[in-house]
Parts: C-alpha cells; sequence; structure tokens
C-alpha cells in the first residue's frame, strides 16, 4: 500500500475504535445501563479448582458439560454410591438428590461448610462429607496426562528393545532428545554414577508428568483444560514421592549427618541440631509443593482474571467499552499464555533440579582419603 | 469499645493484604534484578560458559520466586478466608 496512505488508515481505525464508547453512549443515554456483573470469585475458582462435572461451555443457557461419575461411600454404615454428577450438578438453591435412601448436594463456594465439596444431607439435617473417591475434573486431568505419556514414550522404548542397532526414526530422536535433556542436564550432574539408573525413572517421570500437566491446563479445549499441578493436593503428592525418595533410600553417611552430625556436643545433646535437621528434611519438600502450586495457580488466576475484566468493564460501562477492552485482554492474554509456557517448562525443570540435587545429597559416599 | 474496634481493623484486611502481595512483589523484583544482572555480567565476562551460567541464573530465579509465592499464598488466603 502507498505509504501516506497507510498512515491515513491507521489513523482511521484508531479514531473508530477510540469513538465506540461514544457511539455506545449515544444509544444508551436514556435506559438504565444493564448491571449483569460477573461473579468474578465463582468463575476463577470454577475454572481453576476442581469440580465433580467437567463443564465445556454453555448453548443456550444450558450447560454442556462431561459429567463424570460421583463415588461415596457414607460414613456411619451407610453403603457406596456411585452416580453420575449430573444429578448434582444441575441441582438448583436448596435441593437436595436422593439416592438409594441418602440426600447429596453440593454447597455454593461463598459457603461456610464444605464449599463445592459433596455433602450427604443426614436424617436430622446436618451435614457430613463421605469418604469421597469420585472421578473428579483433575483426576480426569491426571489420566489424560498418564495416557499420553504412556502413548507418546513407551512405543520408542519398545522400538529400542525390539532392535537396537536399527536405525533410530525421526520419533525415536525426539524421544531420545527429550529424555537425555533431563538425564544429562538434570540427573546425572548431581547424583552418584552407580545410582542414577535407581532414580532416575522416578525422576523423568515426575519432569515430563509436571511439564505435560502444567501444559494441558494451558489448552482451553475438551479434554485438556483441567488445572491439574495449580492444585495443593497434586502437588502435595508430588513433594511425598520426592521426601520418601529422599529419605528411605537414603544413606547411612546422609541419616548420620542428620540425626548426629560433626559439630560440638552442646549444639546436638538436648536434640536441637536433629530437630532443626529434621524438620530441614520437611521444609525442602513444602518449598516444591508450594513453588510449583503457586506458580502455576497464579499463571492461571492472571489468564483468567484479564478474560473477567472484558465482562466486568462491560457490564459496567456498556457494550461497546467492553468490545474496546476485549482487544486490549485478547493482547495480554495471549502474552501471558506464552509467558505460561515458559513457566511450564522451568516450573517442572526445577521440580526435577531440586529432586535430584536431594536424591544425590542423601546417596553421597564420603571420600576416602 | 475495643472489640468495635478489632471489628473495624478485620474489615480492612482485604486492602491490606493486597498491599502485602505488592510488598513481596518488591522482594522478588529486587531479588531476581540482582540475579539476572549478576548473570548478564558473567556471561559477558566469559561467553563460553554462558549455557551453565544461565541454567544456574534460571535455577536462583525460581527459588527466590518461590519463596515469593509464598508470601503471595498468604496474601491470598487471607482477603479470602
Amino acid at each position: 500500500m502507498n505509504h501516506v496512505l497507510k498512515h491515513i488508515v491507521f489513523i482511521l481505525l484508531l479514531a473508530w475504535i477510540a469513538f465506540a464508547p461514544a457511539r455506545s453512549y449515544a444509544q444508551d443515554t436514556v435506559q438504565e445501563p444493564k448491571k449483569e456483573s460477573l461473579d468474578v470469585k465463582s468463575f476463577i475458582f470454577g475454572h481453576t479448582g476442581d469440580s465433580y462435572c467437567f463443564h465445556i461451555t454453555e448453548i443456550h443457557e444450558k450447560p454442556v458439560c462431561v459429567w463424570l461419575p460421583v463415588i461415596v461411600k457414607c460414613k456411619d454404615g451407610g453403603g457406596w454410591h456411585c452416580f453420575s454428577s449430573k444429578h448434582i450438578c444441575e441441582l438448583k438453591e436448596g435441593e437436595t438428590f436422593e439416592h438409594k435412601g441418602a440426600r447429596f448436594y453440593i454447597p455454593p463456594i461463598t459457603a461456610d461448610k464444605y464449599p463445592g465439596k459433596l455433602v450427604e444431607v443426614k436424617a436430622d439435617g446436618s451435614l457430613s462429607r463421605p469418604f469421597d473417591i469420585s472421578f473428579t475434573k483433575n483426576a480426569f486431568g491426571i489420566f489424560i496426562v498418564c495416557i499420553f505419556l504412556v502413548a507418546f514414550f513407551l512405543p520408542a522404548a519398545r522400538k529400542y528393545k525390539k532392535d537396537p542397532l536399527a536405525q533410530p526414526t525421526k520419533y525415536q530422536g525426539l524421544v531420545e532428545w527429550l529424555t537425555y535433556m533431563v538425564l544429562d542436564g538434570i540427573v546425572r550432574p548431581n547424583i552418584r554414577k552407580e545410582k542414577v539408573n535407581k532414580f532416575a525413572p522416578y525422576l523423568l517421570t515426575v519432569f515430563f508428568f509436571i511439564f505435560f500437566a502444567n501444559l494441558f491446563g494451558l489448552i482451553p479445549f475438551f479434554p485438556f483444560g483441567a488445572n491439574v499441578t495449580g492444585n495443593l493436593s497434586i502437588t502435595i503428592v508430588l513433594a511425598l514421592m520426592t521426601y520418601f525418595f529422599v529419605n528411605l533410600f537414603g544413606n547411612r553417611h546422609y541419616w548420620k549427618d542428620i540425626l548426629w552430625p560433626d559439630v560440638p556436643v552442646f549444639l546436638k545433646a538436648f536434640p536441637l541440631m536433629p530437630i532443626i535437621e529434621l524438620i530441614s528434611t520437611i521444609t525442602k519438600p513444602f518449598a516444591l509443593m508450594v513453588r510449583l502450586f503457586a506458580n502455576i495457580l497464579a499463571g492461571h488466576i492472571v489468564i483468567m482474571v484479564l478474560m473477567a475484566l472484558i465482562f466486568i468493564i462491560g457490564g459496567m460501562y456498556g457494550a461497546g467499552m467492553g468490545g474496546v477492552m476485549s482487544i486490549v485482554s485478547i493482547f495480554m492474554t495471549i502474552f501471558m499464555t506464552a509467558l505460561e509456557l515458559l513457566v511450564a517448562y522451568i516450573q517442572a525443570y526445577v521440580f526435577t533440579m531440586l529432586s535430584s540435587i536431594f536424591i544425590g545429597m542423601a546417596q553421597e559416599e564420603p571420600k576416602h582419603e | 469499645m475495643s472489640l468495635s474496634i478489632i471489628l473495624e481493623a478485620v474489615s480492612y484486611v482485604p486492602g491490606l493484604a493486597a498491599i502485602a502481595a505488592g510488598i513481596a512483589v518488591i522482594g522478588a523484583a529486587l531479588g531476581i534484578g540482582k540475579i539476572g544482572q549478576s548473570a548478564m555480567e558473567a556471561m559477558a565476562r566469559q561467553p563460553e560458559a554462558a549455557d551453565g551460567i544461565r541454567s544456574g541464573m534460571i535455577i536462583a530465579g525460581a527459588l527466590v520466586e518461590g519463596a515469593t509465592l509464598f508470601a503471595i499464598v498468604v496474601c491470598l488466603l487471607a482477603s479470602l478466608g
């Protein structure tokens, strides 16, 4: 296009966008602006928290969900109840669902007791939380990650086992590159050579699980949208696994350094140093847990808030302003999502690196001089 | 009288939590800024060591950010609970 014409078109476009709110005000001055404000808290926690059904979208005000099964066992001698979450996710305010003699419902997020979790209403009206092993959205997300990992990595292993000397295909090259990036970059520098093969499977698994779980949490459509690692209940399990691997397989020297270190006696007599060391064995996995959880959850919340801003501004100032806001918001959301891709890799890398450092420290043999 | 003062103070907690989150981010930004500064200087002095320096920088950055996110999680809990 002509150089001057490009500038003119750009300025006209800018003016059209800038005067959009004026156009909408010209229509709305007579009537009151509709205040259908977005319930931000339930919007954000509905997307980042766990839920019994996998909510996809709403078509004509009817929710389109994947109804995951609810599997509970009532306390005090009740039986097992297994039903589709369709019955309890579509309850209105105050209704309960009756199944084989027990009534269930889910208190809303703003409730005092058990917000968002399935409760049983007993005969005297009290709420009790049954033993709940439902297949929730996060469990579904974990299974999706596991199915992907198995389907992605095991065929390569089978090909290598079948014919180790064949020329590797491109797919095998990719798997090799990913695996050696973790093995040579993270595991081998930190763990003694004799013990690498004992801990490499766990460390490789944890790296790829966290990496792909983080990535899948960013994909907005079914079946990938579950926020898996942004939940404390999942990161605590990963941290517990690291804790067990470090302490269960720890050397005699490692335990000696914790329980009877080489320090003056007055520090270890009334067990001062041993207690500090024991607490430090817990705080290190605790930091792993909170770091991964907070990084991923914070990223998801920022993206959700940027999206919710469109509707909040639209609700406050009319639809035109909402349209302008949506352009800004979409750009910032794209930027934040790109940053989240980087954070997904970095968090998996840091978790695995720190786990391998802790495991390596627990496997050290003192050098015999 | 003191009870009403306490109740009034408690109603400011969400706002105070927001200020606390801002202060926590100042700590994170200062820490990661220093890490980035020393990493850049080291990489400029010795470009062939840039790979090791870069991975060290990322690990140190993640550790500092982990500490900050402790504070952010506490602020979130305070503002919502």
